[in-house]
């Protein structure tokens, strides 16, 4: 089995800071895997501004932060870049197997970053009762298939939750010329940044229903309504608040949780990682609200394991 | 005429109290930094945005190239600069930073691609 000096699986916001740091750091033996088929991850779709204000000084769009990082690590020959690279399995010793088209590969890491992002939440994870049409998408997906894919999930939305990809998507609905007939957060405030309410709600005059929450989804083949009602301090529901909403789509944007899953297979918690060399960094780690931040994040774990692997000689 | 607004510049969101007359930003208290005097005088007086989309293409490595404008344009023509940016076939390669339509609606504002397509 071939050894490297240090494995990054994932390469978004939290991969590509990590190699480079590492570099920075004196590792010249990197090898950094993404499933994907360019470098960058999540923030290919993100094509909002944003980011890079703290770790630039700069407004951004995701793609536009992405390849401030592209350009470095391409710049850098100690970096190997392994595209289509999908890691599968992993071991406490390290050895990790990816899957590339027509290869499957193992490696053993003398040190190892999991820097594998995050998943949404989904409509079971947030128990919303009813029919199970098509036309339910989470957010992030349907920023994938508008911004990536060039298609439009449908015509009129209703956004449930108003995490920061939700109020962004609802804009970005709004600007592909279709309807987005609400967006319904049970918690009395919203999830998102305030920010991303004023500039993609209000700029629009989206309702937005702050203590509300779906109640049923309607629809034999494609979603038809869905009924809202009003929710009391313990979030039930409130008596004759109820109103419904004709919509051909819903968008599920209830929050992210760390993708930790090869972690879990190798049977070693995200939270407690006591196996020497492996660093989990970016939102794999925590769920962070700002690229920037799992940037930095991921800085840190580029310069530790860098730190690992001098004190093997 | 006080009125409270959240500044977008940043995530931070401040709240800042504007005082306005005869649609003027007389004065602006709670801002963290300077960009949120800027701020709310842009939006009391002439309200921006970034505009960001994509634009698809014809014969190129991806389907839709992300672009922004280089400059903010006016909040009241964002769905009017949306419709126009829908009409367009990218057939040329483009690299960070290049314009795609110069001049957008005659607004002095240049759309630029925000991601590599080569």
């Amino acid at each position: 089995m071939i050894e490297r000096d240090l494995v990054i699986v994932g390469a978004g916001p939290a991969g590509m800071a990590a190699a480079i740091s590492a570099y920075e750091s004196g590792v010249r033996d990197i090898l950094l895997l993404e499933r994907d088929q360019y470098l960058g991850g999540i923030l290919n779709q993100c094509i909002h501004t944003g980011f890079g204000l703290s770790y630039f000084k700069k407004n951004l769009t995701g793609p536009e932060y992405a390849h401030r990082f592209i350009e470095k690590i391409q710049a850098i020959d100690n970096i190997e870049v392994r595209l289509k690279s999908f890691a599968v399995k992993l071991t406490k010793e390290k050895e990790l197997t990816f899957i590339k088209p027509g290869e499957l590969k193992e490696i053993k890491a003398k040190a190892l970053i999991m820097a594998t992002g995050a998943r949404e939440r989904t409509r079971e994870m947030i128990h919303i009762p009813g029919d199970r049409p098509s036309g339910i998408f989470s957010a992030g997906l349907a920023q994938k298939l508008i911004n990536i894919e060039g298609l439009l999930p449908g015509e009129e939305v209703v956004i449930v939750g108003s995490g920061d990809i939700g109020l962004i998507m609802a804009r970005r609905f709004i600007l592909e010329g279709a309807k987005v007939k609400a967006v319904i957060e049970i918690q009395k405030q919203s999830r998102g940044l305030a920010r991303n309410v004023v500039q993609c709600l209000e700029d629009f005059k989206i309702p937005f229903y702050l203590s509300h929450k779906v109640a049923r989804i309607y629809g034999k083949k494609r979603v038809e309504k869905v009924d809202v009602v009003e929710v009391d301090e313990d979030l039930k529901a409130i008596q004759g608040s109820d109103f419904s909403l004709e919509c051909d789509t819903i968008l599920i944007s209830a929050g992210l949780i760390s993708e930790n899953e090869l972690l879990e297979s190798a049977g070693i918690k995200a939270g407690n990682i006591s196996i020497p060399g492996l660093f989990v960094c970016g939102n794999a780690y925590k769920i962070y609200d700002l690229a920037d931040s799992v940037s930095r994040d991921a800085l840190l774990a580029g310069k530790q394991a860098a730190e690992y692997l001098k004190g093997l000689g | 005429m006080n009125k409270d607004l959240i500044c977008i510049e940043c995530p931070r969101s401040c709240v800042l109290k504007v005082c306005i007359e005869s649609c003027r930003v007389v004065k602006v208290e709670g801002e963290k930094c300077p960009k949120g005097k800027d701020y709310a005088v842009s939006e009391v007086e002439n309200p921006r945005r970034i505009f960001t989309s994509t634009v698809s293409s014809r014969g190129l490595v991806l389907k839709m190239i992300p672009v922004r404008t280089d400059k903010p344009i006016p909040k009241d023509r964002v769905l009017e600069a949306a419709g126009e940016i829908r009409k367009i076939k990218l057939d040329r390669p483009v690299k960070v930073g290049e314009v795609i339509t110069a001049n957008l609606l005659g607004l002095g504002v240049n759309v630029i691609a925000t991601r590599d397509c080569v």
